[in-house]
């Protein structure tokens, strides 16, 4: 009898206390953030959990970018689809057409009932993801975008005491190194991304028709009509003859060329601040990307790359409200800026990047702000605010194979950027088909 | 032979006995390839928001596409690879275990390790010994004065992917191989080798016809590991390139729904694929299974 009385009152009180929390609403959110990134976005949920009592955001790591949108798509099929989900620029084209499975962001914005401006986002970052009408689609999270990556020792031991600002100061650079015995000047990874896409956005050439696709499922693919580039891409292809440029493979694959010595110089996302000043046991910094003064003066903008989060829809009004506070949260410039700092993703508001200015951050970690500063240095252009073609991923993995057909010398410049405009542009037909 | 014959008391007993195994091949076969078949004719985005039927044009467009050709002959290059390499290897390994008395299951157990580790594993171990910068194997060569890079190189990538599937492999083929050897009987090596037939003569005259039954059959189950077991190998190391050089079909299939969410044409390959593996079993059972005596 004492031990059924117990076992009653325990009952209980498990069940008040337990209470209050089924009153919350429970916001699932999906990401891809693994690691130390991934215990940062576990922080900033219970940050905004401990703030209020009517919501609990549930984070969720799912895998990589391709495995937590793949992930999500299957539970949307099936009728269990989270409220948010991070996904990766390229896929922003997918998830905007999928209308009826997508909530736009301005909408759960502007419906929900707390104060907002699109505004206060840094322009380089909003354009990717807003529509030609200005409407904001998802809410940027984690946006990086690519630098030069430069080993000092290995400069100046070659007597470069000015981190090359062009191509041809890069292949300069390149004969004072080899003239001091250092073969390899410089590599990059996710070459599309780096080589072409921001290549064509930094001298303010278009990458595909309509706005580079912002302005329609009908766009083409014209990134192989930019003689600068093929011109560049065939002086690099040649180059390899002897040891300037060496290819370290597709995505990140080429990082140890850099952080061993063997390259000097290494072309990739800002967001590697975090495992170079882990692994490199040299002086480094980094730079803006190098111009080609044969296409343009100066620079225009870069373009991002990382993801954003993507509202779906199939959940009620009141759960709607709950998405809304949490970025509202999200955007504060004090979680932003500690984000920032924390990941070596650039600030995506405004107000984050001066808070981080203040407290110093920049002086005390030099060249943190090269990424910002880049994506920032214009109003950005219709071919420098981003892109948005559908089947982007598999037309990423077209350019990589060209290009490497390119760097084994099994054809030219000219050949390579063609075949992949012309195999990408099928795809981009494909995909107008399935969407129209 | 008098052919055997059971017989039940209850009628519905047998059916009860093989409902387990009907169930799930229902739920893990037949289920699945129907959708596949199912999906192999539709256009869908990726969401399932808008469904419309194509009929042939997701294989049409396949077998116009050289690149799609292109990776059956790279595939069929690849599984023969696999197959003659994981089984030489695991056949030298068998003879010599065959011939050791001491500690001889200290031997088979090392060398039935490899079998253990998963397929990615394997794919990540063998990526850092060939990463042309750090890998410990890329630096001996270089030593050697081969300059391996199977970055650009499609060669190197294509041998990267064969040593490491055939890797693991030789630890299955080796233990198939040193039963099949233990099973000749020793009378006959032994008569032979009275009549002064030395090791390798014996070994050609002797154990691999009496081993072909065992050969026929592993050819079999390895060129269907390399055509479809292989994927993680390849996620792993090379991503199926440079260019097209290691995009076997298995790996195009993955490929093409989960990266490309283009699941009309992914199961339109997943069908072509079940074709050969039915070729491929029918082959087994018509000329193998009745060559071996039971």
């Amino acid at each position: 009898m004492t031990l059924y009385r117990t076992t009653t009152a325990t009952a209980v009180a498990a069940l008040m206390a337990a209470a209050p929390a089924f009153a919350q609403t429970e916001i699932q959110l999906w990401h891809a953030m693994g690691g130390a990134l991934g215990e940062k976005v576990e922080e900033i949920a219970s940050g905004f959990n401990e703030m209020q009592d009517d919501y609990t955001v549930v984070p969720t790591y799912k895998g990589d970018y391709t495995e937590n949108m793949t992930a999500a798509i299957a539970a949307f099929r099936a009728g269990e689809q989270p409220h948010i989900v991070q996904v990766f620029e390229v896929g922003t084209a997918t998830m905007m057409a999928a209308e009826g499975a997508v909530r736009p962001v301005q909408a759960v914005m502007d419906n929900a009932d707390i104060e907002w401006d699109s505004e206060v986002y840094v322009p380089a970052v909003k354009s990717y993801y807003t529509t030609p009408d200005g409407d904001m689609l998802s809410l940027p999270f984690n946006s990086s975008t690519p630098v030069m990556w430069y080993n000092r020792d290995l400069l100046d031991e070659a007597g470069v005491t000015e981190v090359p600002q062009t191509w041809d100061e890069m292949f300069a650079a390149a004969e004072a190194l080899q003239a001091n015995g250092h073969d390899c000047a410089f590599s990059f990874g996710w070459q599309s991304w780096v080589m072409i896409e921001n290549y064509l956005a930094w001298h303010d050439q278009p990458i595909g028709t309509m706005e580079n696709g912002f302005a329609g499922l009908e766009t083409e693919l014209v990134f192989d009509e930019s003689d600068d580039l093929t011109e560049l891409l065939q002086r690099i292809a040649d180059s390899q003859e002897n040891g300037t440029f060496q290819y370290g493979g597709r995505r990140g694959d080429s990082l140890p060329l850099f952080t061993s010595g063997e390259c000097a110089m290494w072309m990739n996302s800002s967001a590697y601040y975090a495992g170079i000043s882990e692994q490199a046991e040299f002086e480094f910094g980094q730079a803006m990307l190098p111009i080609n003064t044969e296409a343009a003066e100066e620079p225009q903008n870069s373009i991002i790359g990382g993801a954003t989060l993507w509202v779906l829809e199939g959940h009620v009004d009141e759960e709607y409200q709950g998405v809304a506070e949490f970025f509202n949260y999200l955007s504060s410039p004090e979680v932003q800026a500690d984000w920032h700092q924390a990941s070596g993703y650039v600030p995506i508001t405004t107000a984050a990047y001066e808070l981080s200015q203040e407290q110093g951050f920049y002086e005390s970690n030099p060249g943190t702000d090269t990424a910002i500063k880049q994506l920032s240095l214009n109003e950005p252009t219709p071919n420098s605010k981003g892109l948005r073609f559908g089947n982007y991923v598999q037309v990423r993995d077209i350019i990589n194979e060209e290009l490497e057909d390119l760097w084994a010398g099994n054809q030219t410049a000219a050949e390579a950027l063609a075949e992949a405009a012309a195999r990408g542009n099928m795809l981009l037909r494909d995909f107008e088909d399935a969407n129209d | 032979m008098r052919p055997k014959r059971v017989t039940f008391r209850h009628r519905w007993l047998p059916y009860a006995l093989i409902a387990p195994q009907i169930v799930i091949t229902i739920v893990f076969f037949l289920w699945p390839a129907s959708q596949a078949i199912y999906q192999s004719v539709l256009r869908q985005d990726a969401f399932g928001l808008r469904t419309e039927f194509v009929g042939m044009a997701n294989f049409g467009r396949l077998f116009s596409d050289p690149l799609y050709l292109e990776s059956f002959w790279t595939t069929i290059a690849f599984s023969a690879l696999v197959a003659s390499l994981s089984m030489g290897i695991a056949l030298i390994l068998a003879v010599m275990a065959d011939r050791v008395i001491r500690t001889a299951t200290a031997y088979r157990t090392l060398l039935i390790w490899p079998y253990a580790v998963a397929p990615a594993v394997a794919g990540v171990l063998w990526w850092f010994l060939f990463n042309p910068t750090i890998g410990i194997a890329a630096y001996a060569m270089d030593a050697l004065g081969y300059d391996w890079n199977h970055y650009v190189k499609g060669s190197d990538a294509m041998a990267l992917i064969v040593i490491a599937s055939a890797w693991r492999q030789v630890s299955y083929n080796f233990l198939f191989f040193l039963a099949g050897l233990q099973a000749i009987p020793r009378s006959l090596t032994e008569a032979a080798a009275i009549d002064s037939a030395g090791p390798l003569r014996r070994f050609w005259t002797i154990q691999l016809p009496l081993l072909s039954p065992t050969v026929f059959f592993l050819i079999v189950v390895n060129v269907v590991y390399a055509f479809f077991e292989t994927f993680g190998v390849v996620h792993a190391t090379t991503s199926g390139g440079p260019g097209q050089a290691t995009n076997i079909l298995v790996y195009k299939v993955w490929r093409d729904a989960f990266e490309g969410l283009n699941l009309g044409s992914s199961a339109a390959q997943s069908v072509i694929l079940m074709v050969i593996v039915i070729a491929l079993t029918a082959i087994q059972f018509r000329y193998i299974e009745r060559r071996v005596e039971y």
